[in-house]
């Protein structure tokens, strides 16, 4: 039992409360923080040094171009960034961009996920073949959507119009007429991937013989997919959706590559980098910046309500 | 996997074989319209300029390692040394720092184990662009600009929480009895973790570096704005490929393809822990 507790960390909690000496117990309690220390000092100065200097900057009136005006700017970077046309419809544009990449990836990425969860023939190399999308670099992947699939003139689309419907085929410039939808489509591609790996793992940890108990009662498959599969899923779905959120909310190469944020495609990110690397208004940036934290936040204590029972028994 | 044959079995009692076959044909479809794109561009990559053009698309088109040519011959290679270099020993890094952590953070937990735990996990939720305008005046105060070293730790430091997490989940497996020998022959700390617990946990040290590694290779936003001509990576160089410059698709594919092969190799390799390494260890 002493060896139990010594061990397995959620039952640790505490130093049993019957250990002589407070002294020997602290130099006990920093013999284990050692090994810690390095990592968590090295990612507090790394990681939140530099945002709290975002949040001061926020509040600054501070353009490169016109250093002699720096100072106090109160909140009027959060004013003008929140009234600009483009912040708005960057902050919209980042809203819709996450929400169909990460609902159409999930869903396109459930749907795999169960094909797959059969046996059959070639299984592992159709789950190769799935994830080969995903280990692209995002930059090559965008310029392969942009230049190989996309062109209009010469792009695989096209040329499949071609093929199938000859000479009258029609040629649409993709990108020029629907922008974000070329950037989702290049983002559901890397994503789905991604949602497949994690479903396929829920699925294949499916209590099986109560599934199987289910099917002798003679439950039929739509039920046990809507009443014991889809529940067991749940976690699993709500992970994978914040967890996609997460990197999408944050992308930038595939807007940067494919449409260089033009067409009314800019969102925050590169909005943002906009606005510090070509504009050099950084009290602005920082302000644009606080904005995007704010959103992250609420999205993640949020969404991490729900998914923290998945890493709470993994803690076990 | 034998079980689950089983239960299609059982719970399918009526369905006919046929229905499975097309469930399967429909997976194998599935997977390869996913993985064309890679193909084409594997293709693509391989026609002269004026092939890679054609619109019908001319498949059977002779090979040629022009498009490779063409390539190299904009001088790609420091831009693949910095992401090597980059990518090698931020992993390293992080591997160094997360090990002992993960150690105390599963075997021998601190109080508040789990408070330290989210508070990694919190950091992976911070949106960079967020923290890159100070990072930026940071590296131009210090002239740490276009140094590759800053590179290094900012990759260490996204990753990091990634490789605890990881680490830890895997540490969590460790036998027992193993760690009590450890103790009772009086093993300090360097000494358990270098000879005891390591060469247990190897399989997911290694595959916790790969999706480090991976991660570090793909990034692209630090990296384009805090390095020039010296410390530039091998992203940074693609997205000089971003404007149209003529015939130029077979280059194209083929640098999209050369930078992208390691994380294809490091990702195959690494395939059997990549949902754990990407759930950040909440899935197994």
């Amino acid at each position: 039992m002493s060896v139990d507790t010594e061990v397995r960390p959620g039952r640790h909690a505490a130093t049993p409360p019957n250990k002589p000496g407070t002294l020997l117990r602290s130099t006990g309690d920093w013999a284990r923080r050692a090994p810690l220390l390095p990592a968590l000092v090295f990612m507090i100065i790394v990681t939140q040094l530099p945002f709290v200097v975002t949040i001061i900057t926020s509040f600054m009136d501070w353009n490169a171009y016109y250093p002699d005006e720096r100072g106090f700017a109160g909140v009027d970077n959060f004013r003008r960034v929140l009234t600009d046309a483009n912040t708005r419809q960057a902050i919209l544009v980042t809203i819709l961009l996450t929400a169909a990449v990460v609902l159409i990836s999930l869903l396109l990425g459930l749907c795999i996920a169960l094909l797959l969860d059969r046996r059959f023939r070639g299984r592992g190399v159709v789950r190769t073949m799935m994830i080969t999308p995903f280990l692209v670099v995002p930059v090559a992947a965008a310029l392969l959507w942009k230049h190989a699939l996309y062109n209009p003139e010469y792009g695989l689309f096209n040329g499949v119009l071609t093929w199938i419907f000859g000479d009258n085929a029609p040629q649409p410039d993709w990108i020029s007429n629907q922008p974000l939808w070329s950037v989702i489509f290049a983002l559901v591609w890397q994503w789905t991937p991604f949602m497949m790996l994690i479903l396929l793992a829920g699925l294949q940890s499916r209590p099986l013989d109560v599934i199987e108990a289910a099917g002798i009662d003679g439950a039929s498959q739509w039920d046990i997919f809507r009443y014991m599969t889809l529940p067991h899923l749940r976690q699993y779905l709500e992970l994978s959706a914040l967890l996609g959120s997460i990197y999408v909310v944050q992308n930038f190469d595939a807007v940067f590559t494919i449409t260089s944020g033009g067409l009314g495609t800019a969102n925050l990110p590169y909005t943002i980098y906009q606005t510090f690397y070509t504009a050099h208004d950084y009290g602005r940036a920082s302000a644009a910046g606080v904005i995007v934290v704010i959103g992250t936040i609420l999205i993640a204590t949020f969404a991490l309500r729900s998914v923290s029972t998945l890493f709470k028994e993994e803690g076990r | 996997m034998s079980a689950q044959g089983q239960v299609t079995i059982v719970t399918g009692k009526k369905r006919n074989r046929s229905g499975g076959m097309a469930l399967s044909a429909l997976a194998w479809v599935v997977g390869v319209l996913f993985v064309l794109p890679v193909l084409w561009m594997a293709l693509t990559s391989f026609h002269a300029e004026p092939d890679a053009a054609k619109n019908p698309p001319d498949i059977a088109a002779p090979l040629t390692l022009d498009g490779y040519r063409s390539f190299f011959d904009t001088g790609p290679w420091p831009s693949i040394a910095n992401s090597l270099t980059a990518s090698i020993l931020s992993t390293v890094l992080v591997i160094l720092l997360a090990f002992p952590a993960a150690y105390a953070l599963s075997i021998k937990p601190v109080k508040k184990w789990t408070d330290v735990l989210f508070f990694f996990l919190s950091t992976k939720m911070l949106p960079v662009v967020a923290g890159l305008l100070p990072i930026y005046l940071f590296a131009q105060f210090t002239g740490l600009l276009d140094n590759i070293w800053l590179l290094i730790v900012l990759y260490t430091s996204m990753n990091l929480p990634i490789a605890v997490w990881m680490l830890r989940s895997f540490l969590a497996e460790v036998p027992v009895e193993i760690l009590e020998a450890a103790s009772v022959d009086g093993a300090g700390l360097v000494r358990t973790l270098r000879s005891v617990v390591a060469p247990v946990v190897t399989p997911g040290i290694a595959s916790a570096a790969l999706i480090c590694f991976i991660f570090s290779w793909n990034e692209l936003l630090f990296a384009r704005v805090l390095t020039g001509t010296v410390a530039q990576t091998a992203p940074v160089f693609l997205t000089g490929f971003v404007t149209s410059q003529g015939l130029f698709l077979a280059k194209v594919c083929a640098a999209s393809l050369v930078v992208s092969l390691p994380v294809l190799i490091a990702g195959f390799a690494a395939q059997d822990k990549l949902v754990q390494g990407l759930s950040l260890g909440a899935v197994k």
